[in-house]
């Protein structure tokens, strides 16, 4: 157990009146590439954002490497943290957005950049060597100077990529990486994905594309209505599921 | 008529719109022609009338007394603004945090300032000895460390100062806050994925991009003040208005010290409009739309427009 990246034991949520999640057990290990997959509403992004307190949790725990993100243990109980100390622990865990996030008014290289000095302590010039391999990386080598406005949809999402990998996370999340992007845009994102996902870089990717789960997960979770309704690899939940429910959902992608 | 419109399709293939005759535009020549009989008048005024003194403006446009009043006024005007905006931004932070009684304490700050009239405000803190005759800093409700008489302490100036400083502060707050709400929450939540605290995603990624927001309805404010800084003649301070009307008091001078009064203040609002539109330009970094050039408002054709 110890050896998880991520354990998640009965995590609730609710907005208002409205339980988004009802008790989320997922471990994730070191390496591994875990793809949630769900009908909307189902509560996936709401327990990504869980996972690094961008939404507070009503009941249950979340530790990544060991640690919860907003609490310390102390004598035998939870006590929280202040909001310094979560951004410290936040460091470990990288995310990309559907909507990107990029900042608008700094260019690629700057994006890249601000967090590995402000957060790392990285000197400038380390930083920026690092963000041109990064950037390379991704496929975008010699695009430093760009605004995120002159890059296409799915170049901002890859410098997203790559401003999160500048961090040396622990842990991925990707929040639905490729639904803002027009379809012709969608497959560079995955196979940048893909390609991080058999560097061995340990990732949680909620998404609605099916192909990347087949290919890349290594298992795939199935959520419905803020529960976990199956797990596997991707060929027992895709190609064999067992619940009606899932059977319902890749049904309509077929 | 009937055949031209007729033979126009058989004709049509060899016209080209390049050589089209362009529309009369009769209400325009008329409309200019009314606009400069407007301005001749007014110039033939300005030139014949003895009683505009042009030849005093001159004499008194550079005096030492009316500089320093301009000295005055341009302090005033700093000193008020600086007050302001880091008031306005404390305000701003404190109307859009968690903390409801910070909020509430920040919306009945800018109901009183904004409320008020600015005038009423700066003779209320001129008067202030009145309400209370010593101000005293110590424990609250507890022993009293120093005290000082009100009098003593509240000079004119800084009368004019707290007057103009608090009030700017609250209509400040309010233009903090629209820029501040302006900015995506993607943005905030960026910043917080990658652990940067909530200081640097304030500087180095919220204020940045709602700057944008920001700057022009503060230069409207820092041109208001540069006039409005003229309310504290009322209270016998001798910046650039009270030292004009001082002058013309004795020398019966009036209109033409007024016009050395005007003709400071279009100067220094005329510099701070090239300053800011460099500053709207520093801020656009990145952004869609370029700010407007310092010299469009010279332009009589909009930028693109066709005819």
């Amino acid at each position: 157990m110890s050896t998880a990246v991520l354990q998640a034991r009965g995590v609730r949520k609710s907005f208002g009146h409205t339980e988004v999640l009802s008790g989320i057990d997922l471990d994730v290990t070191p390496g591994e590439t875990v793809v949630v997959l769900g009908p909307s509403g189902s509560g996936k992004s709401t327990f990504l954002r869980c996972i690094n307190l961008l939404e507070s949790l009503d009941a249950g725990r979340i530790t990544v490497d060991g640690r919860d993100v907003g609490y310390d243990v102390r004598n035998g109980r939870l006590h929280e943290l202040s909001p310094n100390e979560i951004a410290r622990r936040r460091k470990d865990i990288g995310m990309v957005f559907q909507q990107f996030n990029l900042f608008p008014h700094m260019t690629a290289l700057e994006n890249i950049i601000e967090a590995p000095i402000a957060v790392l302590g990285e000197g400038r010039r380390e930083a920026t060597a690092r963000a041109v391999d990064l950037l390379a990386e991704v496929g975008l080598a010699g695009r430093e100077k760009a605004y995120p406005r002159q890059l296409s949809g799915g170049q901002q999402q890859r410098v997203a990529i790559a401003r999160a990998l500048a961090m040396r996370p622990k842990l991925m999340l990707f929040d639905e990486p490729t639904s803002a992007l027009d379809p012709e845009l969608v497959g560079e994102v995955l196979a940048t994905m893909k390609r991080l996902a058999s560097a061995g870089l340990t990732m949680v990717v909620v998404t609605h594309e099916i192909s990347f789960a087949r290919e890349a997960a290594d298992r795939v979770v199935f959520m419905d209505a803020g529960q976990v309704v199956e797990q596997g690899t991707p060929e027992q939940v895709i190609d064999n599921p067992q619940h009606e429910r899932t059977r319902a959902f890749l049904s309509r992608f077929l | 008529m009937a055949t031209t419109v007729q033979d126009a399709p058989a004709a049509g293939l060899e016209l080209d719109v390049r050589n089209a005759a362009h529309r009369k535009h009769p209400w325009r020549w008329l409309s200019a022609l009314v606009v400069l009989v407007f301005a001749a008048q007014l110039v033939k005024m300005l030139i014949t009338n003895d009683n505009f003194g042009w030849d005093v403006v001159w004499s008194w446009l550079r005096a030492e007394s009316i500089v320093r009043g301009l000295g005055i006024t341009l302090m005033l005007t700093v000193v008020a603004m600086v007050i302001g905006v880091v008031l306005g931004v404390l305000l701003a932070v404190c109307r859009i945090s968690a903390n409801p009684l910070l909020r509430g304490a920040a919306g009945l700050y800018i109901w009183f300032f904004r409320g008020t009239p600015t005038l009423v405000q700066l003779i209320f803190f001129y008067n202030l000895s009145a309400l209370l005759p010593k101000l005293n800093l110590g424990i609250p409700f507890g022993p009293v460390f120093a005290s000082v008489d009100t009098n003593t302490l509240i000079t004119p100036l800084l009368a004019a100062i707290l007057g103009l400083g608090l009030n700017e502060g609250a209509y400040m707050a309010e233009i903090v806050r629209g820029g501040l709400l302006s900015v995506d929450p993607g943005q905030r939540e960026a910043g917080q994925a990658l652990g940067m605290k909530n200081s640097r995603i304030m500087k180095r990624i919220i204020l940045p991009q709602a700057m944008r927001f920001i700057v022009p309805p503060t230069g409207n404010q820092v041109i208001s003040m540069v006039k409005a800084t003229a309310l504290v003649s009322v209270i016998a301070l001798s910046d650039l208005l009270y030292t004009a009307q001082s002058i013309y008091n004795r020398t019966f001078e009036t209109i033409p010290m007024l016009i050395v009064v005007c003709l400071w203040y279009l100067a220094v609002t005329s510099v701070l409009y090239v300053v800011q539109s460099f500053i709207e330009r520093h801020y656009n970094r990145g952004a869609r739309h370029q700010a407007p050039s310092f010299w469009d408002f010279l332009r009589i054709r909009p930028k693109g427009s066709a005819a």
